[in-house]
């Protein structure tokens, strides 16, 4: 870098001679690349994407220009691609620390350690669900509650994760089956944060069909949040979720009303499981969250887990169908969001923050390196740890390739460094992955090494034959086009989902370089 | 308005620092004041202040046997009031004006020395050392203003050619000033070094901004505007320095020939590479200084660049950046950019013209510089009151 020393070559009031622009090229022509990958849109545009995620939508041929250093340094587009850092000349430094801090940023996700913390209090439940992977109905007690050691050791291991933040989320089986479980875990939980210095969000997911005036008192007084399951409008909720008395649509639209009123709007969420069934009513499923007032609609597919894959006849449907689906279900959100409703579709959101923010989400089914085992962790109600809700799911059916450890045998140290765990972590990076690793939607993709076990019998995958990859690529694909129609209305209402996830501040992750 | 005069110096051996008295004060009262004499018949000694001014000659009454430095045969004495702080120069006789209770824009001038040489700069840098000239008299100030106003501008020149000392006006500040909000101008290109912003960021000044400005998205630009190779690198690496260290930033953008055609771009950029700032300022050209004499390479009218404006501000406003248009009239504007437009010209030198005086928006205006009188568009005009709703 030049010295900064003021210019020695003039003095006093005399006005200081000024220089063309010239003057400021250094006079060398051609350009080195950085890191980036590249697609065909379409037939006119390709996509450019480097590794901190920014992107050029450029004119096909653009990418053989570009590498072969043929690009015109006098033009738009070779500013733009070098404002983005697809390119450096000589006329200024690469500015590597920059793309530095902008990666660091983007990984920020991983700091802390895994920040979700699962607890499986009870595999009870009242409903017997056809996409559900792991309840037992039943009323014994002992065999499938949390008991309060295995709480108190699990705990104890949560507490050890280097993460201020840390949640707390109970699941089960239907948790409030184990209330008292819950009670127990909470007041531990609470005096384990204080002296840990954490901070402790609770949530309960529930399908709220136990969810008694008692309970939701109890959830107001200890700031514990609610997640709901709610497939769509009664006919269909009902079929996905069957319960004695087949009225599982409406205890859980009552118990939503009751909670609302007790601990807050803000602390009741809904989660839509996408079924066979429920393919033909995206209208009607979306229809049915405006009714009750929600704002905010995860248009998911189910896991390929459990029931899930054992029932594939009933349950299973063709990623295809779903995306249909998906594409259906997006268009008319935002067609509602032009008409000026509030409602946001999640999965969109998050690949969206992704493309269009220098932020990571905490979302930890879609990362990389993998969310399971480093962003979440699955307390069982025997003591056996899981990298994944998924993982878990594996083990009821008799897979436990991802059982980390056990709460009451091994230590932290022991389950994270152990097998299962280095396993998963080999094949955890899509940087690194057969088919991701020169895939241009990669920065915005994810490892998912327990799908691919689960659907491929390997943990690194097959991509041409991956549903995950093709879910991804065609949903994230799909949102490019909608970015690329440069559609000013569209990008007000892709910002306004984003920013309501919460803005991080990049300040706070910037002191993290050296 | 009126900031300096000039008269004759007697008895001044360094620059004097001073608050203005217009009236004869007890002289218990007189220590750190600059009493100015107007009236030939006064009699009252001069003793305890700590120096005069005078548009009198020193023949004319007490002023013959002053007791105390003085500057006589002073040019303009009117814009002198009560309680401003003025700063006397010995060899030259110069008074400035240094700072104005009753203004919500004072600053303390550094150094005119600068590290750019940017383009269009309002206040063109000199090549001379005056650091330790500047630095004594802007501690007396802030001693003086203690416990200060709620907002005080530091600028130059490039402040941070003051190195140590700066740092030494900022713990002042805190020490003597601790909640008013200051605002530093500065290139930023020193933070480009770890060890200054370090040195820097150590003061833990509470309630500190700085305006660093960015023309381009692309290093020629920024550097051809600012007139200095590698000040694009330099103040791009400083930005993540600052940011490192939790430092509030505003950026900067002067609006002209040169910056405009990529202000969208240079929008996207912001965002991506320091959405850390907490505000992003673009800015209408101050038509003084280098300006006027570089207007072929600079000057487009307002009108002409409403659209890479707009766009620009859609950009960050829906990306949650603070955004706001600087030094710009609600007649050149798209009526959708008017809510982001400020009134952002110093007092004392903004003005509104003749044409203005009809306009049924002109409350709601930041009004022209002093200095467009000489520059500025010709679509200036009044608009109707009905504006208002669009």
């Amino acid at each position: 870098m030049h010295s900064l020393s003021p210019r020695k070559n003039s003095s006093g009031n005399a006005m200081r001679q000024f220089y063309t622009i010239d003057t400021y090229h250094s006079g060398k022509t051609g350009y080195s690349l950085l890191p980036f990958r590249f697609l065909r849109l379409d037939q006119d545009r390709e996509l450019l994407v480097t590794d901190v995620g920014e992107y050029a939508i450029v004119p096909t041929g653009t990418t053989d220009q570009l590498v072969h250093n043929r690009l015109d340094a006098g033009s738009t587009l070779y500013k733009t691609l070098k404002g983005k850092q697809l390119l450096y000349d000589h006329d200024s430094a690469a500015l590597l620390d920059v793309l530095a801090t902008k990666y660091r940023t983007k990984k920020s996700f991983l700091n802390g350690f895994a920040k979700l913390h699962i607890f499986v209090v009870t595999l009870r439940c009242d409903h017997s669900c056809h996409y559900c992977q792991v309840s037992r109905q039943t009323t014994d007690r002992t065999l499938y509650d949390m008991s309060p050691e295995v709480a108190e050791r699990s705990l104890q291991l949560m507490m050890r994760v280097p993460a201020k933040d840390l949640t707390l989320e109970f699941q089960g089986g239907e948790p409030l089956l184990a209330f008292e479980t819950i009670k127990y875990t909470v007041a531990r939980a609470k005096e384990l944060a204080a002296t840990h210095d954490k901070n402790l969000q609770i949530v309960i997911c529930t399908n709220l069909a136990y969810a008694t005036d008692e309970v939701l008192a109890y959830c107001r007084d200890e700031q514990i949040k609610l997640s709901t399951s709610l497939d769509g409008p009664a006919f269909l909720h009902n079929a996905n979720r069957p319960r004695p008395g087949n009225n599982s649509y409406e205890l859980t639209i009552d118990g939503i009303n009751r909670a609302r009123k007790v601990i807050g709007t803000q602390n009741v969420a809904a989660v839509m499981t996408t079924t066979r069934r429920s393919l033909d009513y995206p209208i009607e499923i979306i229809d049915e969250y405006r009714k009750q007032d929600f704002h905010s609609i995860f248009l998911r597919p189910i896991s390929p887990y459990g029931f899930a894959v054992k029932s594939k006849h009933r349950t299973g449907y063709e990623m295809a169908r779903f995306l249909d689906f998906y594409k259906k279900g997006l268009a008319y959100i935002l067609e509602l969001n032009r008409q000026g409703a509030n409602l946001q579709e999640v999965y969109a959101k998050i690949i969206l923050t992704k493309i269009l923010t220098p932020y990571p989400t905490g979302y930890v089914d879609l990362q990389s390196p993998t969310g399971s085992g480093t962003g979440v962790l699955v307390y069982n109600y025997n003591g056996a740890l899981y990298a994944s809700d998924e993982s878990r799911m594996l083990a009821e059916m008799n897979d436990e390739s991802f059982c980390l450890g056990n709460v009451m045998t091994d230590d932290y140290r022991a389950i994270l460094t152990g097998g299962p765990m280095q396993r998963l972590l080999a094949a955890s990076c899509n940087e690194a992955l057969p088919g991701c690793a020169d895939c241009a939607l990669q920065p915005y993709c994810g490892a998912d090494p327990v799908f691919h076990h689960a659907t491929q019998g390997d943990l690194f995958g097959h991509r041409p034959t991956s549903g995950f990859c093709f879910k991804n690529m065609e949903v994230i694909t799909h949102l490019f086009q909608l970015i690329a129609k440069n559609d000013r209305e569209l990008l007000r209402i892709f910002f306004s989902w984003i920013r309501d996830q919460g803005h991080k501040d990049m300040r706070e992750e910037v002191p993290a370089c050296a | 308005m009126r900031l300096t005069t000039a008269g004759v110096p007697i008895g001044l051996t360094s620059p004097i620092v001073g608050r203005i008295t217009r009236h004869s004060l007890p002289t218990e009262q007189r220590g750190e004041r600059i009493c100015v004499v107007t009236d030939t018949s006064s009699s009252e000694s001069l003793e305890g202040y700590r120096a005069v001014l005078t548009p009198l000659k020193p023949g004319e009454s007490v002023l013959a046997a002053s007791p105390v430095p003085i500057i006589h045969s002073l040019r303009e004495h009117d814009h002198l009031r009560d309680d401003d702080i003025v700063a006397m120069q010995p060899t030259s006789g110069f008074v400035r004006t240094v700072y104005r209770p009753d203004s919500a824009h004072n600053s303390l001038f550094v150094t005119e020395r600068c590290s750019s040489n940017c383009l269009m700069c309002s206040q063109p840098p000199k090549d001379k050392e005056d650091t330790d000239h500047f630095l004594g008299i802007n501690l007396e100030i802030v001693r003086m203003i203690a416990p200060g106003p709620a907002y005080l501008g530091i600028t130059g020149g490039e402040p941070t050619l003051l190195g140590g000392k700066l740092l030494t006006i900022l713990d002042h500040l805190k020490r003597d000033c601790p909640s008013t909000h200051v605002h530093l101008l500065t290139n930023g290109r020193l933070f480009a070094w770890p060890s200054f912003t370090e040195r820097f960021c150590a003061v833990q000044h509470p309630h500190l901004t700085l305006g660093i400005p960015l023309y381009a998205d692309d290093p020629i630009i920024h550097d051809y505007v600012v007139q200095a190779k590698d000040a694009f690198d330099q103040t791009v690496l400083g930005l993540h320095q600052l940011a490192r260290w939790g430092q509030a930033i505003e950026i900067r953008v002067v609006l002209h020939k040169i910056s405009v055609p990529r202000l969208p771009q240079l929008a996207e950029y912001l965002y991506r590479n320091f959405p850390f700032v907490t505000h992003v300022a673009l800015m209408g050209l101050e038509p003084t200084g280098y300006t006027p004499r570089n207007r072929e390479k600079l000057w487009i009218d307002p009108t002409e660049y409403q659209e890479e404006l707009e766009q620009a501000v859609e950009i960050l406003s829906v990306r949650g950046m603070n955004v706001s248009l600087y030094n710009l009239q609600l007649c050149l504007l798209r009526p959708s950019l008017w809510k982001y437009a400020r009134k952002s010209i110093s007092d004392w030198k903004n003005v509104f013209f003749s044409a203005c005086q009809t306009c049924g928006v002109l409350e709601q205006c930041g009004g022209l510089f002093q200095s467009a009188e000489r520059l500025h568009s010709p679509h200036i005009k009044a608009l109707p009151p009905s504006a208002l709703i669009a």
